[in-house]
């Protein structure tokens, strides 16, 4: 039905080249600039005249003063155990939305279909405030609470969806063979289920690693502010050397765990993100 | 894999709805127990997407109608509606009003015309679909921050590229005045969302049923009609919900603008407002009323979306 012609393979060649430059130039253009000498940052050339590692080592150089290897930590941490909470919640709700029978279920995915929807600013104020009385203001559960719920709606209805996936059959002959709901769903329900607890981690870990406005505004020191928001406070190393190259190889640094998560697991996302429909 | 598409109504049900119909008798104590156990399950989540939006939202609205500056916490009290007034009032409110709109609107029409073309053209490629997957994926995944710092970088006059292409003056000051600093920034926004706009439309157009488009051949229609009469009408409820979605998002902006021009330049988005509000400021009543306005306005725009556009969003989670 298609046309394979040899013109059409030329054309298909083209537009995919189109793409992907278009996809790939920013992040190139930062690799150049991470690979940057001081004196040729301006050149404008597309590829370093002069290579260096400067900029990459220099983030690092003073251990935990350092301006990098904090947030760093920080961003890694926070991320994991936001997406380990968020995940483990919303694969209880999730189960209980695909599986039970119970008064509410609509109420509840319309709420998380709010929340998907939610503006951020509206309530960085109050958390500002209230994160301030608790102690948990630049804390690391003053940033992992709010990336969690914000992660839950689009986790939960990824998770609905895999699940609803899942032969049902099966749990009905654990529960048959005597099995209670909740060993049904802990020994038949979850290793099948693991694919889309997957891919529901990736996306939540995604949306906690991206996240700028919460680390700036429930932090104030390196104690729990997190790569992005860090990133946006660089300073040179005086106050005329504009930190370009020191930028960029942060920026590199922290797309890298993106690209690999990219380049394993994206039929996994894509999966996910359209079996949501949520927000990404 | 499961796609964007809204359920029908009616079919909401499922299968729980059989088997609760086929079975009164046995109601009872299993269906109480299954009943416990979900709201068990439930609970957690529930409670901590309550915790964190409901109750804020509901102490922005305390907020927004006292005298809150926590540079003089001595002059705390209640001032009804005079943060609004003073929002409603202050021309900077409308003129950031009219920018989020601005970039919102020019930005989400530039993605539906990309993000189309992108899924039209990873649905029919003959060949590299899993590459253009790979290489549009990182967009969508990158952080915000870092894709602003990029095209920042790449448009900057004293280290980018772009003033050394042709046709642009050499020395072009792109975030020194207020349109060009919009274009960059609407850039930026399209650079990082199209894809998930392409994504959730490439997943609507898997649905659609390739006979339909050899009938339509057989029956004399070219490339465009079949788009028109046959694409178009049946990836409706894809297209209105990715639509919704980026919509809000936009409406959301923040870390671009906040990276390239931290709002000068007249480029102020309401979300910078309310920061500045905020946090630079510390005048949380002020700037709670901006959030609840904020928060307002997106109640509206959902709600355009839902009741007059009448997208069906996905309330049920059902995906068959």
């Amino acid at each position: 039905m298609q046309d394979r012609s040899p013109r059409s393979y030329l054309a298909w060649t083209v537009a995919i080249g189109v793409i992907l430059f278009y996809a790939l130039i920013p992040v190139a253009w930062l690799l150049s600039l991470s690979f940057k000498t001081p004196a040729t940052v301006s050149d404008k050339s597309f590829f370093p005249q002069e290579v260096t590692t400067e900029n990459y080592t220099t983030l690092f150089t003073g251990g935990l003063d350092s301006p990098l290897l904090r947030p760093l930590i920080n961003s890694i941490l926070i991320a994991l155990i936001a997406t380990l909470i968020a995940v483990t919640l919303a694969s209880f709700t999730a189960y209980a939305i695909a599986r039970l029978s119970f008064p509410g279920k609509t109420a509840i995915l319309a709420g998380a279909l709010a929340i998907a929807m939610f503006p951020q600013i509206s309530v960085v104020g109050p958390l500002f405030d209230m994160w301030r009385a608790l102690g948990l203001y630049d804390t690391y559960l003053g940033l992992i609470i709010p990336y969690l719920t914000f992660a839950l709606p689009l986790a939960i209805y990824t998770l609905v969806a895999f699940f609803r996936e899942i032969p049902w059959e099966l749990e009905q002959a654990a529960q048959v063979d005597g099995a209670t709901p909740w060993q049904a769903f802990r020994k038949v329900i979850l290793p099948l289920a693991t694919p889309g607890v997957f891919t529901a981690a990736i996306l939540v870990f995604i949306f906690a690693w991206n996240d700028f406005l919460f680390a700036i505004t429930l932090t104030s020191s390196d104690d729990a502010r997190t790569v992005p928001a860090a990133l946006a406070f660089f300073t040179g190393e005086s106050q005329f050397t504009a930190p370009t190259g020191n930028i960029a190889a942060a920026a590199i640094l922290v797309t890298i765990p993106i690209i690999i998560f990219v380049l394993i697991f994206q039929r996994r996302i894509v999966a996910g993100l359209t079996a949501g429909a949520v927000k990404g | 894999m499961s796609v964007a598409v809204p359920p029908q109504p009616g079919q909401t049900a499922g299968r729980k709805g059989q088997r609760k119909r086929g079975g009164p008798t046995q109601t009872t104590d299993r269906t109480k127990a299954e009943r416990k156990l979900a709201l068990m399950l439930c609970a957690p989540a529930v409670v901590a997407m309550v915790l964190v939006t409901v109750y804020p939202i509901l102490y922005a609205i305390v907020l927004s109608v006292q005298t809150v500056d926590l540079r003089f916490p001595e002059e705390r009290g209640f001032v009804g509606l005079d943060n609004y007034a003073a929002v409603l009032s202050s021309p900077l409110w409308w003129q950031d009003l009219f920018n989020t709109t601005f970039v919102t609107v020019i930005s989400v029409a530039i993605e539906l015309v990309l993000g189309m073309a992108l899924a039209l053209v990873m649905h029919r490629a003959l060949f590299g679909r899993g590459l253009i997957r790979t290489s549009v994926l990182i967009p969508y995944g990158i952080v915000t921050v870092v894709a602003a710092f990029a095209w920042f970088f790449a448009f900057d006059p004293s280290s980018g590229f772009v003033n050394n292409l042709p046709f642009i003056p050499e020395d072009k000051a792109w975030f020194g005045n207020r349109w060009d600093a919009f274009t960059v920034i609407i850039l930026t926004e399209v650079w990082k969302t199209t894809p998930f706009m392409a994504l959730l439309l490439l997943a609507g157009l898997a649905t659609i049923d390739n006979g339909l488009y050899e009938a339509a051949r057989v029956d004399g229609a070219n490339a465009w009609q079949r788009f028109v009469k046959i694409t178009l009408p049946l990836l409706k409820p894809a297209l209105l919900v990715a639509l919704l979605f980026r919509t809000l998002d936009a409406f959301r902006v923040f870390d671009s603008i906040f990276i390239m021009t931290r709002g000068s330049q007249d480029t102020e988005s309401v979300s910078i407002l309310g920061y500045n509000q905020l946090i630079s400021r510390l005048n949380l009543g002020l700037g709670s009323a901006v959030s609840v306005l904020i928060f307002v306005l997106v109640l509206l725009i959902a709600f355009v979306f839902v009741r007059v556009l009448g997208t069906a969003v996905p309330a049920q989670g059902d995906k068959k």
